[in-house]
């Protein structure tokens, strides 16, 4: 296991930000943290990184609790912040050079630190802007120099908050591309954190959605849209009326309207619920669920 | 290689790097008009003779600014920069690389100590034209003024880094280094001599860094009767290197238990707070 989080908490003065918090990632995984603001995504990703540290629980990032992982273990990662607009004077390509170096000393055989900085250049689609200053540089190419920073060490773990946040349609598609070609490559194990399902549906094998401080759903995309069993929902018209049913099974359903009504069904729809549908009951059910029975916690197993 | 030898490396030549980028930015502007305006003052001092001695006032006061720029440099540069670079994510880059502190500390001392090299230089040359009364300085006082400046260095450096961590903004840590340096410099007999200020002036002054500094650089540049107009007829030079000596040390005791903590407490959601209060202040 790459990531292993048992039963982290953390609480800020009198307030509890992650109730225990469960899951773990496997070697070349893509895992999204997904969840609406404040529930602890970034808190979440910053104690996986080691800079904060838990108020309780297990955690181990490739075998080393991060509160004392060393440079070696720091030289294993890759971190992609929210927001940063250090270096504003440097060059691309210097910045890059220069950051790369304090790799050389953690070269090993089988890994052959830090990445060519040209290669990595054209990799993240810099190339025509190597030699500008990182202040000229626009929001979603200052955004792609982070990720090249992030992985200038050939990281075995990258860790991405919310990396297409002010993203146009145009950068985030090409953005998209670039984590899809970063996971074939020497099977790096990505954790990103996103509030966006479009985007975790296309880049993740697998969906954490983090609500309140716990995981409340943990499974591929696909699971999850079929976890919220029976959201499938048929439409029809019959007898000049429209009819909407939500059921488990839409076929057997239709095959029966069908043996009801043998003409006179007319703008049939079947509609399988969305990953956005899910979600949003997910969080809805864990929301109202909470307010019920206030505790008694209910993860959706996958 | 040794990771750590390997990253000290690494901070010098990131720190020669940004000091050829400030050369080439507006920071040379401030260096500029910080050289003609003392430049201005050594203009008007040049005809006033000191009491006791036959210097202009000039010569004496531009060894007093060399060694005043130097305790300016060290203290406000290092807390402005140590600020600025938590607010834009240089310290948190440097956390997530491996030995990227190590990195960033050397960059930052080499950076600073080239600055103010620079920024003293832009003062002297032009400076040293100005007053004639610098005409005798030897090679020896010459050699002798670098130990005092890097003394002089090592006792506001880290005093800088102190305050840089823990201001709440860079505007905050240039706030808490210039205002109280404006009075010091201002009883510290820099610009006018000491042995004239009042008893308690005089007393405070002998307190902090900068009227040491002042009296190694002319003690350094001036020649031996100008210690007339000293405190006590004499350039104390034990005095000189051990309040200064004590300034270094404990900054050096105390600055990387700060900085640490300030280190260990670095985190992008720290930095994104910081940055939201930038941009409600109208900056960033």
């Amino acid at each position: 296991m790459v990531i292993e989080v048992r039963d982290l908490r953390m609480r800020y003065g009198t307030a509890d930000v992650l109730h225990g918090v469960d899951f773990a990632a496997r070697r070349g995984e893509v895992v999204a943290l997904l969840g609406p603001n404040g529930a602890g995504k970034t808190t979440t990703i910053e104690i996986l990184e080691g800079f904060r540290l838990p108020s309780a629980g297990h955690v181990r990032v490739l075998g080393v609790d991060p509160a004392r992982g060393d440079e070696a273990w720091r030289a294993k990662l890759g971190v992609v912040l929210q927001s940063w607009r250090d270096h504003a004077r440097w060059k691309v390509r210097d910045l890059l050079d220069h950051l790369g170096r304090y790799y050389v000393p953690y070269r090993t055989p089988d890994r052959d630190r830090p990445f060519d900085t040209d290669e990595l250049i054209r990799t993240v689609g810099l190339e025509d802007h190597a030699t500008k200053k990182v202040s000229k540089l626009s929001g979603g190419q200052r955004r792609r120099l982070d990720v090249a920073i992030g992985i200038v060490g050939k990281p075995e773990l990258l860790f991405l908050d919310e990396p297409t946040a002010g993203f146009d349609p145009h950068a985030r598609r090409e953005f998209h591309d670039l984590v899809h070609r970063l996971s074939d490559l020497e099977g790096m194990t990505i954790l990103l954190t996103t509030h966006d399902l479009a985007e975790a549906e296309k880049l993740a094998d697998r969906i954490l959605v983090l609500a309140g401080g716990r995981i409340i759903a943990d499974g591929s995309p696909d699971q999850l849209s079929r976890q919220v069993a029976g959201q499938t929902e048929v439409r029809w018209t019959w007898d000049g009326r429209r009819h909407v049913h939500a059921t488990e099974d839409a076929t057997a359903f239709v095959r029966e309207l069908f043996g009801q009504h043998r003409t006179g069904i007319s703008d049939l729809e079947v509609r399988r619920s969305t990953l956005e549908d899910t979600y949003l009951t997910l969080v809805q059910r864990y929301e109202s669920g909470m307010a019920a029975m206030s505790g008694n916690e209910e993860v959706v197993a996958l | 290689m040794n990771a750590t030898v390997y990253a000290v490396r690494l901070g010098v030549s990131r720190g020669l790097r940004e000091f050829r980028q400030s050369l080439a930015s507006a920071d040379q502007f401030f260096n500029l008009f910080t050289s003609v305006g003392f430049l201005a003052v050594l203009w008007f001092q040049r005809d006033t003779t000191v009491e006791g001695t036959s210097l202009s006032l000039a010569a004496l006061t531009l060894p007093g600014m060399l060694g005043m720029s130097v305790a300016f440099a060290g203290l406000v540069g290092p807390a402005g920069a140590l600020a600025m670079n938590r607010e834009d994510g240089t310290l948190l880059r440097a956390k997530a690389v491996p030995n990227g502190m190590t990195g960033y500390l050397v960059g930052r001392v080499t950076q600073t100590s080239l600055d103010t090299f620079f920024g003293l230089l832009l003062v002297f040359l032009p400076g040293a034209l100005l007053v004639g009364g610098l005409a005798g300085v030897g090679v020896g006082g010459l050699l002798y003024a670098v130990p005092v400046l890097a003394v002089g260095m090592l006792a506001t450096l880290p005093w800088g880094a102190v305050v840089g961590s823990l201001a709440k903004s860079p505007q905050g840590a240039m706030g808490y280094t210039m205002l109280p340096m404006m009075p010091i410099i201002a009883i510290s007999g820099i610009f006018y001599p000491i042995s004239a200020m009042p008893g308690w002036a005089q007393v405070v002054a002998q307190v902090f860094p900068v009227y040491w500094l002042g009296l190694g650089t002319r003690s350094a540049l001036l020649p031996e009767s100008a210690a007339a107009a000293e405190i006590g007829g004499s350039w104390r030079v034990l005095e000189m290197f051990g309040v200064l000596g004590v300034w270094a040390v404990v900054g050096f005791l105390l600055a990387p238990t700060i900085l640490r903590r300030m280190a260990r407490r670095e985190s992008g959601a720290e930095m994104e707070q910081r940055r939201q209060a930038a941009l409600q202040r109208g900056v960033g």
